[in-house]
């Protein structure tokens, strides 16, 4: 082996030893043709990109501030709404997987609803609820001097409205698909359901919360709808890169071109790393 | 150990386990009484499907009862949580935990019993040296052996200090090349513990080598329970004679002669029998006992049918003649005796049982 090197190991592997393998047809063209035009529609877009890209003075575009602060927004917001999704949504997919109570299946739909209403309908609903005459909002004013809307932290609420009930589902398959003779033998060792679920549960299905966050901060990150409506666009507090977008295509397509390009780059960039670790697929 | 050694202390000290299980599930029904004593090793045998391992679950309160009681040392354990009731289970697959140690396996009972870390891997690290597994205590459970595994997951269960041990299909998941071993080094590691043992198999010969007594479980209820050779000498169902390889038929007795029937395929055929019986018996007598003749065969006080072949298969180094007609049963010839014989499907010929060969007992 050491003396043949990898030339005659790859002879080898391409010659005579190669095992006889079954002919199955051509791929039928009624399947074929349409989804190549299927592939190409989802990829000539980011080609487009590219092409029309201004590369010379790309290098000065990114580095300005209005750039790194709607990019920096964008990743602390979607970071930070993922991590609240965490924490409030794997208990409550836990809730759904794991216990029974009147009303169970009727939570569930409620709690997928985000999923299909339009994102700048959850801004209006958030607004009427935690604006600054919002059923809550009002109290939170008078009696803690705390407004919500238009802030950073509005922000991350209506991403996290939008975005948390992907990791919902996703965990809630997880914990559905575990196999929960596992948690059955933690208890008959006298492990308490919360001990059987931070020692069992979670261990096991960390690899669906890991999809979900996944998921759900990709989400967070390309919200734009519910933002726009509760946390309004102001550079530096509540323009996250969606937005920035979207406003410099009204008088700068160039600058929309760049900011989708770096969107674009450190989504599949996180995507990529998270994918290895987490995503069997 | 039996009623005597109960009768000698004034207050008698209370079955280590006393449970009467009933619960339905669907069309399945389940109504079981079970009762062992300190130290002693039950077996329950029966068919797939038969409710063995839903007893197992409602002893450990994983299966929800609708009547009755589960006692352990006298203590009414029927309501308690599983993790407070004092049971210890080794599960089929054994179901170690694949993202901790052997070692962190064991001591994860401890742990949740309130031990402090040191202390759980102490008694962990104990229990496993106990079991020829020191070497194994930071592997991965999927880099175990069956063999291992069923060692750490015994571990496992052992470190909770159970007064009462549940094994669910201990041996299904090892391959057969190794049974013989891991079944001889379980039944010495059982016997050391001091609680009852409530073992679930579907292989009579785990439930003769494991078990202190067998209890058959059928369709949910017990048909039979008993010490391993009684089991294997006088089976009282169709399917516990097929498991120990018996011949059994039902009968009424008058004297020596069982006249066989009513129900069944034996209906009017009689078996002379060793000794004197009165009403309804049960007659069992092994394969090998049977012996063919091409004619009637002459003298000796025999059982004598005219039967016909109705199948033939290998068994060992046997061949096992199915034989019918008057009534039904198995017979073990040589292959010499077969070729002699001339046997094929079809073929008439005399079977033959000597009346001492034949058990017979009070149905």
């Amino acid at each position: 082996m050491t003396a043949g090197g990898p030339g005659a190991d790859r002879d080898t592997r391409r010659g005579r030893d190669r095992p006889p393998r079954v002919r199955s047809g051509r791929p039928p063209w009624i399947l074929v043709l349409p989804a190549l035009a299927g592939a190409a529609f989802l990829v000539l877009p980011f080609a487009g990109l590219l092409i029309r890209a201004p590369w010379s003075t790309m290098g000065e575009r990114v580095t300005e501030p209005e750039v790194l602060a709607a990019l920096w927004l964008s990743l602390s917001t979607a970071t930070a709404a993922t991590l609240v999704s965490l924490l409030l949504g794997v208990p409550l997919a836990w809730l759904l997987a794991r216990t029974d109570f009147p009303g169970r299946r009727v939570l569930r739909a409620v709690v997928t609803v985000p999923l299909v209403i339009p994102p700048v309908v959850g801004g209006v609903a958030l607004l009427l609820v935690l604006g600054r005459n919002g059923l809550l909002g009002r109290y939170l004013d008078t009696w803690f001097g705390i407004t919500i809307p238009f802030t950073p932290a509005a922000v991350v609420l209506a991403q996290v409205f939008v975005a948390m009930p992907f990791l919902v589902i996703s965990v809630e398959g997880a914990l559905r698909g575990a196999d929960r003779r596992y948690e059955e033998a933690a208890a008959t060792l006298g492990a308490s359901r919360a001990t059987v679920f931070t020692r069992v549960t979670l261990p096991m299905v960390l690899p669906g919360i890991g999809a979900g966050a996944v998921l759900c901060w990709a989400r967070a990150l390309g919200e734009f709808g519910a933002t726009i409506t509760f946390a309004g666009n102001f550079p530096g507090t509540t323009q996250t890169m969606p937005l920035a977008v979207y406003m410099a295509m009204q008088r700068d397509p160039e600058a929309a071109i760049v900011l989708s390009l770096v969107l674009l780059l450190v989504s599949l960039a996180v995507l990529a790393t998270l994918r290895e670790r987490w995503v069997n697929t | 150990m039996g009623p005597d050694g109960a009768a000698r202390t004034p207050p008698a000290r209370p079955p280590a386990l006393d449970a009467e299980l009933r619960l339905s599930r669907g069309g399945f029904s389940l109504d079981v009484a079970l009762e062992a004593a300190q130290g002693e090793i039950l077996a329950l045998l029966g068919p797939n499907g038969a409710g063995k391992s839903s007893v197992l679950r409602a002893l450990a309160g994983l299966a929800p009862l609708t009547g009755g009681h589960v006692r352990v040392d006298g203590r009414d354990e029927t309501t308690t949580p599983v993790e407070r009731r004092p049971i210890g289970m080794v599960f089929q697959d054994y179901l170690l935990f694949e993202h901790m140690s052997a070692l962190d396996n064991v001591a994860f009972g401890p742990r949740c019993q309130g031990a402090t870390r040191a202390a759980a891997r102490e008694r962990a690290a104990g229990l496993l040296a106990h079991m020829g597994l020191s070497d194994h205590a930071g592997a991965r459970p999927r880099n175990l052996s069956g063999g291992q595994a069923q060692r750490v997951a015994l571990a496992r269960a052992l470190a909770v200090r159970p007064r009462l041990l549940l094994l669910d299909e201990p041996m299904a998941a090892l391959d057969a090349s190794t049974r013989i071993d891991v079944r001889g080094r379980l039944r010495r590691l059982l016997e050391e513990f001091d609680g009852a043992t409530v073992l679930v198999t579907h292989d009579p010969l785990d439930a003769m080598v494991l078990a202190d007594r067998i209890a058959v479980v059928e369709d949910g209820r017990v048909v039979q329970q008993g010490p391993p050779a009684e089991v294997a000498r006088r089976p009282r169902t169709p399917y516990v004679a097929r498991l120990v390889g018996l011949n059994l038929f039902r009968g009424r007795a008058e004297g020596t002669t069982v006249l066989l029937g009513p129900r069944g395929d034996a209906d009017g055929a009689r078996v002379e029998v060793g000794g004197a019986h009165r009403g309804e018996v049960l007659v069992a007598f092994p394969p090998r006992a049977v012996a063919l003749y091409p004619r009637h065969p002459h003298g000796s006080p025999r059982n004598v049918w005219r039967l016909t072949v109705d199948g033939v298969e290998r068994f060992g180094d046997q061949v096992r003649v199915h034989l019918a007609g008057q009534l039904s049963l198995a017979a073990d010839v040589s292959p010499a005796a077969l070729a002699e014989l001339g046997l094929e499907q079809g073929s008439e010929v005399w079977a033959g049982v000597k009346a001492a060969e034949v058990e017979c007992y009070p149905g």
